[in-house]
């Protein structure tokens, strides 16, 4: 949830890029690190992990870009994850995913204006034979029908 | 007495209310004054069941499902007085779609506490380490070369080959490192293991390190799998405290040390190249072959890269030779291949078998056709790279070189059900726009091909020039199959074509007359 992220602070920053910055392999681990503590990974973190890393900035922005999971902004109070994958489609997944759409008045990738909801495609939550799914603030549901969907699309809003 | 009872704690079982459930008996025993002890277990597999409830018993454990919060108290009533309910299955090993499997990689999963070392031993773990540390390197190749292991990855690779190769390398360091990248729908079996039986896993790749003399390994999991971080870090620390990874493995002179890391919602990182690019911190990019990972693979090290279920057949080999794992199997596919009946099918799950099952076995009797009770129309094999089957070739055994010869894939062994209502020419469309999604855009017949493919397909549906754009389609797959570095290029053909193929009244063509039943 959104609302147990800290503000950005940039000390807190550059303490969790020293924590990580001697593992094999950093520079992902370290954006993990920051989105975890702040909901996403805010433009100065950027060159921020560049110098403590001795890399170029456009390196990390490449880095940071190529993943789908990294924000530059924070997401909405709560993010709704609808699997969009073939499973899900096979079971019904398409008029769910509309459902979803037309309740919360925004299309998959996009975050409601009253920024409560950010509803994104997934392509698999490995949950494929209790499909179709979707997760909730890291929360798993299957077996997703009308009722179950309109239950967390609410429970998304509050 | 405290009576024990079991409820999956496997993420498949927790998004139906496995968990409510367990809460709900605790609270109801409570209520009681019963003594019960709940062990959260992996899954079964039996998904249609979950959440399955088990209770141990003098004659095994006794299964009950698909439970729910408001079945507790009755439920817990028919545990204590070993009496009858209508959510009553028997005893769990008894139920046929269980019994029919061979269980050897998921033996223990849904079983054992995927917490505890001591009972991962008690249910026969670590007996693989303790032979592979009596034989070393050539007799470890010796028995996983013998078995006839393939990567159950995709690629389906001669696994002793490939340790054969890193063992032979000579290097300062080297590594050891799992694909628990599992990006293919329909797929959850890598997902399983590391929720229910995470030391198999942990046994295996530490096997691997010591044929091969790696003293570091990597467990790349998909940010998607929260769950399946959290069983093998807590295994990893297990296993650690245990005296089982460290600077002497099971107290010999190896050292394995294991690391999770996780990856950030990039399908093509489970190539295994980009995967290291993307464990060396970088953007997830396919490397060219040659060099090959076995030589210089991850920093530049001779490096093993499996997948979780080739790494978790080991520790069976290892136990019980070569040969035993062998004895399964048909032609160059030996062994039991861990089958993932998914989608809209009845009995969905996890099947475990012999290589040789056919197509329809599988999807019929097994799985007992769609759930929504329509007819099967079309099933997709092997993840979003993998061919969609009409029923007219539901003769194919699984088996590596049949799927190939019908020009499919068995990959990591996902099967997704499509019923009649399903349109087909939709379905080649999301292939295409999938593989746009995700591609790491180093090659222009994949990232270009695939953008041109969503729209040829738009054109064919809205029938504008339909049988030249049909052509225009076909070339296009020509150029992806044979131009593209990798298999995110080069097989998404093989989902869009065997579409056209098969199902030609939906892109606005006749019907094949073979198609029909
Ligand atoms: C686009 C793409 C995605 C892949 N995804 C996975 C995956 O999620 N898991 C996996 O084990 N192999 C995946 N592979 C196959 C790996 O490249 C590689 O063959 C495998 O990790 C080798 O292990 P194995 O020999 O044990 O199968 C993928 C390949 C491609 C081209
Ligand atoms: S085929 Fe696609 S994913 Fe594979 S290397 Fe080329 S551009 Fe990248
Ligand atoms: S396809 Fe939706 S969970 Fe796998």
């Amino acid at each position: 949830m959104t609302g147990t992220y800290e503000p950005w602070d940039a000390q807190r920053a550059t303490e969790i890029i020293a924590e990580y910055r001697s593992v094999e392999g950093p520079t992902v681990v370290i954006l993990h690190a920051l989105q975890h503590v702040f909901g996403y990974v805010p433009e100065p973190a950027i060159p921020m992990i560049a110098s403590a890393l001795n890399l170029s900035r456009a390196e990390v922005h490449g880095v940071f870009t190529f993943y789908h999971d990294f924000r530059k902004e924070p997401a909405g109070r709560h993010v709704l994850k609808l699997c969009r994958a073939e499973a899900c489609q096979s079971a019904g997944g398409n008029a769910l995913a509309a459902r979803a759409e037309a309740k919360l008045g925004v299309s998959i990738g996009n975050t409601t204006a009253d920024e409560r909801v950010t509803l994104e495609p997934v392509y698999c939550l490995g949950l494929c034979a209790t499909a179709p799914s979707a997760m909730l603030d890291g929360r798993v549901v299957g077996r997703l029908d009308e009722a179950r969907l309109d239950a967390l699309v609410a429970e998304a809003q509050r | 007495m405290t009576t024990r009872i079991f409820v999956s704690r496997d993420a498949g079982a927790v998004a139906v209310g496995a968990d409510e459930v367990a809460r709900a008996l605790t609270q109801a025993a409570a209520k009681k004054g019963a003594s019960i002890e709940i062990v959260r277990t992996g899954s079964r597999g039996l998904y249609w069941l979950e959440p399955m409830v088990e209770v141990a018993t003098s004659k095994g454990r006794v299964a009950f499902g698909p439970v729910t919060e408001a079945d507790a108290v009755s439920v817990l009533d028919a545990m204590l007085a070993d009496g009858s309910h209508a959510l009553r299955l028997g005893v769990a090993e008894e139920i046929p779609w269980l019994k029919r499997q061979t269980r050897l990689t998921f033996a223990r999963c849904g079983v054992v506490d995927p917490r505890s070392v001591e009972d991962y031993k008690a249910h026969g773990g670590y007996k693989g380490l303790a032979r592979a540390l009596t034989l070393g390197t050539a007799g470890i190749l010796d028995d996983v070369t013998k078995s006839g292991l393939r990567g159950r990855g995709g690629a389906g690779f001669p696994t002793g080959i490939k340790w054969k190769t890193v063992a032979d390398a000579s290097a300062d360091q080297k590594y050891v490192v799992c694909n628990a990248d599992e990006g293919d729908s329909g797929t959850f079996a890598d997902r399983m293991i590391m929720e229910g039986d995470p030391f198999v896993l942990i046994e295996g790749m530490t096997i691997a390190a010591i044929c091969v003399g790696a003293t570091r390994g990597y467990i790349y999991i998909r940010s998607e799998y929260p769950h399946a971080i959290e069983a093998m870090n807590a295994a990893i620390a297990a296993a650690k405290r245990a005296g089982y990874l460290g600077a002497k493995v099971a107290g010999s002179a190896h050292a394995f040390e294991l690391e999770v890391r996780v990856g950030a919602g990039a399908y093509v990182c489970g190539e295994e190249t980009a995967m290291l690019d993307s464990l060396e911190g970088k953007r997830g990019m396919v490397r060219a072959k040659p060099p090959l990972p076995a030589l210089k693979g991850l920093f530049g090290k001779p490096s093993v890269v499996n997948n979780v279920l080739s790494f978790s057949a080991v520790p069976f080999i290892l136990d019980r030779g070569g040969q035993a794992y062998a004895d399964f199997g048909m032609g160059r596919s030996r062994g039991t291949m861990p089958i993932q009946l998914a989608g809209n099918i009845k009995h969905a799950g996890l099947f475990e078998v012999a290589f040789g099952v056919t197509l329809g076995e599988l999807v019929d009797d097994i799985g007992g056709g769609t759930r929504s009770g329509r007819p099967v129309r079309a099933v997709q094999v092997g993840g979003p790279l993998g061919a969609y089957f009409p029923r007219a070739l539901f003769d194919t055994p699984f088996d590596y070189e049949a799927f190939a010869a019908k020009d499919g894939l068995i990959g990591h062994g996902g099967i997704v059900v499509f019923d009649d209502t399903v349109d087909m020419a939709k379905q080649a469309r999301f292939a295409m726009e999938f593989c746009a999604i995700e591609s790491c855009g180093k090659c222009t017949p994949c990232r270009v091909g695939s953008t041109r493919g969503v729209e040829v397909i738009d054109r064919i549906i809205a029938n504008t020039n339909r049988a030249a754009n049909t052509t225009l389609l076909q070339d296009l797959c020509n150029t992806m199959k044979f131009g593209s570095l990798c298999a995110l290029g080069g097989f998404t053909p093989y989902p869009v074509m065997s579409a056209l193929t098969h199902f030609p009244e939906d892109f606005g063509a006749p019907p094949r007359l073979q198609a029909a039943e």
